[in-house]
């Protein structure tokens, strides 16, 4: 028998460095039975990796402070959970500050914290990436590798009642999916109760895409009180169908064209979308305008889940650097592409993978399909990889040179360096996974290790 | 709507064209050196125009200065959508691309700026 009739999850975050106070207003006033925060994009957490080599006590969400003791005295008033894979490449140390933010803020607090996603250590070299085919190794030295963990990782650490589960890397709608089936009692062999869950998880998990975030398009697409954007949630039934909705006065909207956009998003297959915990056809689903921000999603279908998980491998890919300058007024396209000659002339010897891009023309479709007669004013982007940082540097020196070296009238020259991380995925047995809980508390000691089962 | 602006007078478009943006809205994911474009119909009177016009090898043709590989399209008629995935279209990849855009986030307005003559003309 279900233990529940429905249960209301919502979405506090949907990026690493999304807004807090959406989540503030889930937590006080959604009636939200758990809030999730989804912080982590592809290569968070190879970034989070490097800062944990920098400093062992660091390597989760940067925000974490910020977003916990904004949450924390709001989950025991609203008698609400929170479950977040902010805890990136350092779950633990994730953990252990929100135990230490919750005694500050003088709460009691019980945190399970999800681990074993890190598989850095058993990862073959030889095994072939699924975006090329080659070896991990022909990319560089890894320096991350982490197995998206599903439902059977959560579920232990949501068994242990705690009211916040940390976790590093989770495939984003498992992180949804947990907490129904934990509510429900669904088996986890049951393919249309957990599609049904997974397209509900993956709509809710880019937060303020679904209510109207990233959807204005003047005149075609208007969105009401877009600075005010409510987050979403949904009230998910036992049988796995839900009704999507967002705190009444918030602004943003919910209707089937905002839900549309989110459910196709980023799917690679519409008819196969592969989780750790099913296959998806999202072909199936079907959405209902029940009116006033309030969305029917039913009937998705989907078949059972595969035997691998996915890794994804962050890599060392040497510098990136950058330089930008701008031009305006009469005759700016054309003092814009000398300037972009002569950077080419300069550099394109030492470093050959050179771009030039003239921001206001070509820079983001690298064309202009043909329209148009020429901007009032022109930006030069130089950018290229080096291996080191001094190599890389070449690129915004020769654009500060334009300054005195250039073409006329060139000004606001900016120089960007940065480190790059390259991400490729590959596949690994599930039976080489193996996840486990860790229990912390404000009250005592921390807990024994929950032992863990292969996924 | 949004003002475009006039194509030169050499590339006016044929009587009856409209641009893809006045007929449907997008939104551009990624996922490596992919990028996943979503279109969908304002109105359903118009998808079976999109399912004609907006081929893969339509888009290929409308993107080739962005995308590098295959383009591959789903129909998804409860939805009104077509799902169009471009490989080798973020060059190289969100993580190690030069591009400023590196998600290709903003390839879902590349493709709205597509012209589509009406079913009658041809």
């Amino acid at each position: 028998m279900p233990r529940h009739k429905t249960i209301r999850i919502g979405c506090g975050a949907g990026f690493q460095g999304d807004r807090i106070d959406p989540a503030v207003i889930l937590a006080a006033q959604g009636r939200l039975d758990w809030l999730v925060l989804e912080c982590l994009a592809e290569r968070t957490v190879a970034t989070a990796q490097l800062r944990r080599l920098a400093d062992p006590g660091q390597g989760h969400d940067p925000l974490l402070r910020a977003r916990m003791t904004a949450l924390l005295p709001l989950l025991e008033r609203s008698r609400c959970r929170l479950i977040s894979n902010l805890g990136a490449a350092n779950p633990i140390s994730a953990g252990r500050k929100v135990v230490e933010i919750a005694a500050e803020l003088g709460l009691s607090l019980k945190v399970a914290v999800v681990i074993g996603d890190d598989v850095l250590d058993r990862l073959d070299p030889d095994t072939p990436t699924l975006e090329t085919g080659q070896p991990v190794r022909e990319f560089g030295m890894p320096i991350s590798a982490n197995a998206y963990l599903g439902i059977d990782a959560i579920l232990p650490a949501i068994a242990t009642g705690a009211d916040v589960i940390i976790t590093g890397r989770v495939a984003d709608p498992s992180l949804f999916l947990a907490p129904m089936i934990h509510a429900f009692g669904w088996p986890i062999d049951d393919p249309t109760l957990l599609a049904r869950g997974t397209v509900i998880g993956h709509l809710l998990e880019c937060a303020g895409q679904l209510t109207g975030g990233y959807f204005a398009d003047p005149g075609l697409k208007d969105v009401r009180d877009l600075a005010h954007l409510g987050f979403p949630y949904c009230d998910v039934g036992a049988d796995g169908n839900g009704t999507l909705g967002k705190v009444a006065g918030t602004g943003g909207m919910i209707t089937l064209r905002t839900v549309k956009e989110q459910l196709l998003y980023e799917v690679t297959d519409p008819t196969a979308y592969i989780t750790p915990d099913v296959i998806v056809d999202f072909g199936t689903v079907d959405l209902i305008d029940l009116g006033e921000d309030r969305i029917r999603v039913e009937n998705a279908d989907g078949l059972s889940r595969t035997g691998t998980l996915k890794v994804s491998v962050g890599y060392r890919a040497g510098f990136i650097g950058e330089g930008e300058i701008s031009y305006a007024g009469p005759n700016a396209r054309a003092r814009a592409e000398v300037a972009g000659a002569v950077l080419h002339e300069r550099l394109h010897h030492d470093l050959p993978d050179l771009r030039i891009d003239l921001i206001g023309i070509d820079s983001i479709h690298r064309t202009d399909f043909g329209h148009g007669p020429d901007p009032y004013e022109v930006r030069v982007r130089a950018a290229a990889s080096g291996a080191t940082r001094e190599l890389a540097d070449r690129v915004g020196l020769e654009v500060e040179a334009l300054y005195t070296n250039g073409p006329a009238g060139g000004g606001g020259a900016r120089r960007f360096i940065t480190e790059r991380i390259g991400i490729v995925s590959t596949l690994m047995p599930r039976e080489d996974v193996r996840s486990s809980v860790v229990r912390l508390s404000t009250d005592r000691a921390p807990g024994p290790v929950v032992p863990g089962a292969a996924q | 709507m949004m003002p475009v602006r006039p194509a030169p007078a050499s590339e006016q478009p044929e009587p009856g064209t409209q641009l893809l943006h006045e007929l449907a809205h997008c939104r551009a994911g990624d996922k490596g050196d992919t990028s996943i474009l979503s279109l969908f119909a304002y109105r359903a009177d118009d998808f079976p125009l999109l399912v004609e016009r907006v081929t893969a090898e339509a888009v290929a043709a409308h993107l080739e200065h962005i995308v590098h590989g295959e383009v591959r399209r789903h129909v998804l008629p409860k939805l009104c959508a077509l799902q169009f995935t471009c490989e080798h279209a973020l060059g190289s990849g969100v993580t190690t691309s030069l591009a400023l855009d590196t998600h290709g986030k903003a390839l879902s307005f590349a493709l709205l700026a597509m012209p589509i003559e009406p079913l009658e003309t041809r």
